[in-house]
């Protein structure tokens, strides 16, 4: 029985934009991106290079500003052509979690801590926050690791810490950034099966950027993004 | 919280142990500087303590003997006695020469000529007896390495030495002789039997010193060529009560004589005499704290550079600047602590091992590691810099 909490909410994008530069050097990366991704759901957000997904991502993700546009987390409107949030840095502690194309484990704590830290940095007290790690980690069935340092890990179990600390602080809705992108198609198929568990388990929208073929087959819904602008089309949603 | 810092310091244990062994060395330099300097300002107030003297007669218009030349006819000692609130007086001289152990080995050393039992002679001895001849004997700092019962040579003299005694230098450091006066006065003048005989020929060579009609006045001019009655100073011990300066103002008045009270010594000797010394030591010190800082600044550069995805990374889920900021600091302070340790026990070590006398002082090593703490802290601040400015962004690529 998992006694874990859940996270309320999903993300919702409307009209949103993002212009670079001023005058006759001004790039729009974004224009006018609409997405909308339930809790418990995972969608894929595949297109070509230069096609805006990192943009996208770094908006999502409340690194950069959109230039206008409405971005609803749960049923906190966070952006309406300015942000609505005025400490970024806690909103991405605490409710949007990151998984990179690598693992990008902070290499002088070990498995336990590296997830911990997130809780630990919200202000939770370390007993609490590494119990909880602990909680993760079993459920992403890499709790005999516990103790190990991240060089110490397969690529594998690396990217399954990796899960686990965007889990850490229950965010409602998470970002993937090609996380099967260093994987063979067994432990790419692995992850997918993991980021869905957890999406269901955690009621986390989960949005997953890749361009991996092995993995797009495994979307109920996918978003294309193509010069800034997304278009929704329905997935093969493959059994995993 | 757990601390990045001290994770990040146990990860790398080895590359800190080491940098911070490098580092170690350098302030263990640093502090041997200090106590270098420290040593310096304590042998010139050993020296004027153990002489036991509380004022200093000395050639007029001159800084006295240690400073520089001076030169008192030895009969002044008697007019000195005999004024009001003396207890004791006894002439000194001071001469800085190689003497020759029995091996042929040769040393540095300041041969002191002293009258046995009167100011001068050495305050305490750790073997043998003080001076009770008034020839060829000798009792020696143990630094001079002459041991007891030794012989060795001043000049053409050989002395045998009865006493030992320690912390008596001069305020070069050189360890003192103590000889009897009159061997000493002769010593500063004595020349080698080819120059006396010489010096001899020469004088009965000249008319205006070897008259027919005045007998004895070539001897008399000889005999003053070869022996001496100058002394460098007069040491006074005051009777009780008795205030320095209003002993030594009548002194000064009526006897053309510069006297100095210990107080006014001291400010000579530390001062003026090592005052160069001082300045030399202090700008040494100044550069080895710049090139500590310069050496703990690009470590913690170097080791921030090395971090930089790790830092996006942090940045990015949520951690604040300040706390990335504490992590950087916290670790130039640890490098800063690492290398004082090791520098601490390293000038502890090779103290001893310095031809002059190191002292460290536990208030020198208090100031040191603060003085090491804010240079680390300081050292720090650019790494800290790069580190804020780092884009979380690049955590994502």
């Amino acid at each position: 029985m998992n006694t874990l909490q859940t996270a309320a909410g999903g993300i919702c994008i409307e009209g949103l934009r993002k212009v670079y530069g001023k005058g006759a050097n001004t790039v729009e990366a974004l224009k006018n991106v609409n997405m909308s991704v339930a809790a418990g759901e995972v969608v894929g957000l595949v297109g070509p290079s230069g096609s805006g997904k990192s943009t996208l991502l770094k908006c999502l993700g409340a690194i950069i500003e959109p230039s206008s546009g409405r971005m609803t987390l749960g049923n906190q409107v966070i952006y309406d052509d300015h942000w609505k949030v005025a400490d970024l840095r806690a909103l991405r502690r605490d409710r949007i979690g990151f998984i990179f194309q690598a693992p990008y484990l902070i290499p002088f704590l070990d498995v336990t801590d590296n997830v911990a830290l997130l809780p630990m940095l919200a202000g939770q007290p370390n007993a609490q926050a590494r119990a909880r790690a602990l909680e993760l980690l079993t459920a992403l069935d890499v709790q005999h690791r516990a103790g190990a340092e991240p060089s110490q890990l397969s690529g594998g179990e690396q990217q399954r810490v990796s899960i686990a600390r965007a889990l850490a602080n229950q965010p409602p809705v998470i970002l993937a950034d090609e996380p099967t992108a260093p994987l063979d198609s067994e432990r790419a198929l692995g992850v997918m099966r993991i980021l869905n568990q957890m999406a269901r388990q955690f009621q986390a929208a989960i949005i997953v950027v890749t361009h991996d073929e092995k993995i797009i087959p495994t979307f109920k819904r996918i978003y294309h993004i193509r010069d800034g602008q997304t278009v929704e089309e329905a997935g093969e949603g493959r059994s995993l | 919280m757990i601390s990045l810092a001290g994770r990040d310091i146990l990860h790398s244990w080895g590359k800190f142990a080491l940098t911070g062994l490098g580092l170690g060395l350098l302030i263990g330099v640093t502090l041997s500087m200090a106590g270098i300097y420290r040593g310096m300002v304590d042998d010139a107030q050993a020296l004027l303590s153990n002489s036991g003297a509380d004022l200093w007669v000395v050639q007029k218009d001159t800084q006295g003997p240690y400073a520089e030349a001076s030169s008192l006819k030895d009969d002044v000692v008697r007019s000195v006695r005999g004024m009001p609130g003396i207890a004791q007086a006894a002439n000194v001289t001071y001469l800085t020469q190689q003497v020759k152990k029995a091996s042929g080995d040769e040393v540095r050393v300041m041969v002191v000529g002293i009258e046995p039992g009167q100011p001068g002679e050495p305050a305490y001895l750790l073997a043998g007896r003080q001076l009770t001849r008034n020839h060829y004997e000798a009792v020696v700092d143990v630094k001079t390495g002459i041991g007891l019962g030794e012989d060795f040579s001043v000049r053409r003299h050989r002395y045998r030495v009865v006493g030992l005694t320690k912390r008596m230098v001069s305020s070069g450091g050189d360890p003192m002789v103590f000889i009897p006066l009159k061997d000493a006065q002769e010593a500063q003048f004595l020349k080698d039997n080819d120059s006396i005989v010489n010096d001899r020929t020469r004088l009965s060579a000249n008319p205006a010193f070897n008259r027919p009609g005045v007998p004895g006045l070539l001897e008399a001019v000889q005999s003053l060529q070869t022996s001496s009655h100058n002394v460098n100073a007069v040491l006074v011990q005051l009777q009780a009560g008795w205030q320095p300066e209003r002993v030594a103002e009548p002194l000064q008045r009526w006897k053309h004589v510069q006297v100095f009270t210990r107080a006014a010594m001291e400010e000579i000797l530390v001062a003026k005499l090592i005052a160069n010394s001082a300045r030399q030591i202090g700008m040494f010190l100044a550069i080895l704290s710049v090139v500590s800082a310069a050496i703990v600044a690009f470590i913690i550069y170097t080791m921030t550079l090395g971090k930089i995805r790790e830092i996006a990374v942090l940045k990015l889920i949520g951690t604040r600047n300040r706390t990335i900021a504490g992590m950087i600091l916290q670790q130039a302070l640890g490098l800063g602590l690492i290398g004082f340790v090791v520098g601490k026990m390293a000038a502890t070590a090779w103290a001893p091992v310095f031809p002059k006398y190191v002292l460290l002082l536990p208030q020198d090593a208090v100031i040191g590691l603060f003085a090491t703490l804010l240079i680390c802290a300081l050292a720090s601040l650019l790494s800290i810099r790069v580190a804020l400015q780092v884009d979380p962004a690049a955590a994502i690529g």
